[in-house]
């Protein structure tokens, strides 16, 4: 049960960054949201890479009497969230840039208010 | 590489077949015979007078720039017939970008539904 | 010719980085003079597209070819990246180069007057790169960083009039809709890590079992794809953006567009096939719902693009139309796949699908551009104000002609031949699919002739008494089109034979993949 406490919160923190996708009305919120998101699914990967009884996969600070290179923990997860992160700075502030202009244009954050394009 | 062979092949669709170029030819040819048989019509209309005019059911004919048609009335019998149906699709494109999401999150869930996973 | 082999063998790699090079140099070249940036633009994209030709010779006529990033002598494929490139990425990398080189013919005059071109060039490379580099990769993982890159240069582009509140609510909405497909897609990737601790295309295909997660991994990867590509009632964005981007972007927005495309094709023929053999049930599912949502998306996509007013908004429609009619042969090649007895109807339709995808391509994009033309003499985007443009603008009406045809699928211009193959093979599985498909086809012709009777024909107006016909550059990208439609139209039997038959078996038949992936390692 403990180990499926890290997977309950994933399906959790995507779960609230959709409700506030779906249901807030602030631009900023629904950027607030898909950040949650983001973070929920680092969070998948993150905990993918946890391996019972592995160690960490540095040569130099290898622990005394470990299997080489068998119970080293292979760092894909690590990287992939790494690499992620990174895009997901990108998108933030992107989005952010976005809404302060649409500010300027619409004078609103709301989304119900900034719908020129219908239809 | 390619041959002429090649160009002039024909495509197989399983029951069908298609060949633009023996199409285009057989296009051509009747354009030629409907433009010989346009040359048989009669040419001694009298130009200026009410023969070469267009006849609105009686109306007088406006100025040519007053007759056009604006795009969005070309169609308006259709979508006045389709009008029940162009309410729904009008309501479902709102523009809102949160609807946006929440479509994309039904069909992600029907989806899901008819795979057996729900 | 040792030197020659040498490239090819490095082109995989050079189709990625030389635009991406070319990407961050620009505004360096830029600050010498604005005409050295445009043509250093073109330069670069010619380069991608001498290493694309290099490697499609090689590719159709040795089969798949790898380039492994980092160690060469290790024994674990898991941990590398590799590109792979068979006959189908190859085809998408030519239809990219070809949108991607005549968007860049055609900004050269029509967006001159504007500002910050630097970034605009930037932003463009960097979406080539992007689409290339979707279309090329054989590793999931990466596939999803290409996506993310793809998802920022475009929203970038979609709201580079960033003086219209139009086009950043348009961008918004894009981007918000898409990066949570991105992270949804991300989510499936780790669903496989998890399971089979992988993370490349081949190894995948190789071990998969459709279990439980794979179902979930696999409905992500098709819906969020599907989104991304267009398909109803998830296209809303698609009109929204392809509206309000500037026209000389939106044709490489649609390449795009037409890599995710790809990689639903890439996830459901290459990735799961191994899997739905043991499961015949599932996979006929999901072909059935992708079927029904493309009717769905056929027929919404027209009737909304019938009651449009913006010129660029209903090409955007139509486009979405368009994208049903792809989605429609991959439905019926998931529900044949393994029907012995249906096999030469889903190749047939796949066929058409493959071919649909750079006529697709072509006609929208030569749509795209002549509104772009229009814009730029008239500054009006609005159908209702337009009329009598044939008059000043001879060749742009004829480009509009080719491309209505061709849209709309009359022969003899290319649309009708990959639609025709769409309408023979789904007629033998249902004879309603090709129906509903062939009346959109009408429907199409008429959204067309509404709008070269509302903008071109009419008698003329008065405030348009001075319009003149749009400069040389715009000409020529419109040109290059319209030249490749009428040779497709013409001569489709060597389109299919050269470009799409390679790529639809190697769809058909994933072994080939998988042994060029593991084998080769």
């Amino acid at each position: 049960m403990i180990y499926n406490i890290p997977f309950i919160a994933v399906v959790a923190m995507i779960f609230i960054g959709l409700y506030a996708v779906v249901f807030r009305r602030n631009l900023i919120k629904m950027v607030i949201g898909i950040t949650i998101i983001e973070c929920g699914v680092n969070l998948f990967l993150i905990t993918l890479g946890y391996r019972e009884g592995g160690v960490a996969p540095i040569y130099t600070s290898l622990p005394e009497g470990t299997q080489y290179p068998s119970e080293m923990v292979l760092p894909v997860p690590q990287a992939l969230t790494l690499t992620s992160i990174v895009i997901g700075v990108a998108v933030l502030a992107l989005m952010l840039s976005l809404v302060m202009h649409i500010y300027k244009q619409y004078g609103t954050l709301d989304v119900r208010k900034i719908r020129r394009l219908k239809e | 590489m390619l041959s002429l062979e090649s160009l002039l092949e024909t495509l197989k669709t399983g029951n069908g077949f298609w060949n633009p170029v023996v199409w285009v030819v057989a296009t051509a040819i009747i354009f030629l015979l409907i433009y010989i048989l346009r040359g048989f019509g009669k040419k001694d209309y009298k130009k200026e007078t009410g023969q070469t005019q267009a006849f609105l059911s009686g109306n007088p004919e406006y100025e040519k720039e007053l007759m056009h048609v604006k795009s969005s009335n070309v169609y308006w019998g259709f979508t006045e017939t389709l009008k029940s149906v162009y309410d729904v699709l009008k309501k479902m494109h709102n523009g809102n970008a949160s609807d946006y999401v929440l479509w994309f999150l039904i069909i992600m869930a029907v989806v899901f539904i008819f795979m057996g996973l729900i | 010719m040792n030197w020659l082999a040498e490239i090819i063998k490095h082109s995989p790699a050079l189709i990625v980085a030389v635009p991406l090079l070319g990407a961050f140099l620009t505004p360096l070249v830029g600050m010498i003079n604005e005409k050295v940036r445009n043509i250093f633009a073109l330069v670069m994209i010619s380069i991608t597209g001498f290493f694309i030709a290099l490697l499609a010779s090689d590719v159709y006529a040795n089969g798949p070819r790898i380039y492994v990033f980092g160690a060469q002598n290790l024994a674990l494929p898991v941990v590398r990246i590799l590109f792979e490139v068979d006959s189908l990425s190859i085809f998408m990398a030519i239809v990219t180069f070809i949108l991607a080189f005549v968007a860049l013919v055609y900004s050269w005059s029509f967006m001159k007057e504007n500002d910050g071109l630097d970034k605009y060039y930037t932003l463009v490379l960097l979406l080539v790169t992007s689409t290339l580099g979707m279309e090329l990769t054989g590793d999931i993982f990466n596939f999803f960083v290409f996506l993310e890159i793809s998802c920022i240069s475009s929203c970038a582009l979609i709201a580079f009039w960033v003086h219209k509140g139009e086009a950043l609510e348009a961008a918004f909405k894009y981007i918000v809709i898409s990066s949570i497909g991105a992270l949804f897609v991300l989510f499936a990737i780790g669903i496989f890590y998890a399971q089979y601790n992988a993370l490349n295309i081949a190894t995948l295909a190789n071990v998969i079992q459709f279990t439980f997660l794979d179902k979930i991994a696999l409905v992500l990867l098709v819906v969020v794809l599907g989104m991304k590509a267009g398909l109803v009632p998830m296209h809303m964005w698609l009109p929204d953006s392809y509206g309000q981007a500037p026209p000389s972007v939106t044709i490489v927005i649609i390449g795009a567009t037409q890599a995710s495309l790809y990689g639903v094709f890439r996830m459901c023929f290459t990735l799961y096939s191994g899997a739905f053999k043991n499961v015949v049930i599932s996979e006929s599912t999901i072909g059935l719902i992708i079927i029904m949502l493309a009717i769905l998306t056929i027929l919404i996509g027209v009737l909304m693009a019938l009651i449009q007013t913006d010129f660029r908004r209903l090409i955007g429609f139509v486009a979405v139309a368009e994208i049903g009619y792809i989605f429609l042969t991959i439905g019926v090649g998931l529900v044949t796949l393994h029907d012995p007895n249906m096999i030469t109807v889903g190749k047939t339709a796949m066929n058409g699908g493959i071919f649909h995808i750079i006529n697709d391509c072509l006609d929208i994009g030569l749509l795209f551009l002549s509104a772009g033309a229009i814009y730029y003499a008239t500054k009006e985007t609005s159908l209702n104000e337009m009329g009598g443009l044939a008059r000043n603008m001879k060749y742009t009406t004829i480009f509009f002609l080719i491309g209505l045809l061709a849209v709309s699928g009359i022969p003899p211009m290319n649309g009708f031949a990959s639609k025709l193959l769409i309408y023979q093979s789904t007629y033998q599985l249902n004879p309603i699919i090709s129906i509903v498909a062939i009346l959109a086809s009408i429907m199409l012709l008429a959204i067309f002739v509404k709008v070269f009777y509302s903008a071109f024909l009419g008698p003329k107006i008065s405030k348009f008494e001075n319009v003149k016909e749009v400069p040389k550059s715009m000409l020529i990208g419109m040109g290059v089109f319209a030249c490749i439609i009428i040779f497709f139209g013409l001569f489709p039997n060597i389109v299919i034979h050269h470009l799409v038959e390679p790529a639809v078996n190697v769809l058909m038949n994933n072994a080939q993949y998988i042994s060029a992936v593991l084998g080769g390692v």
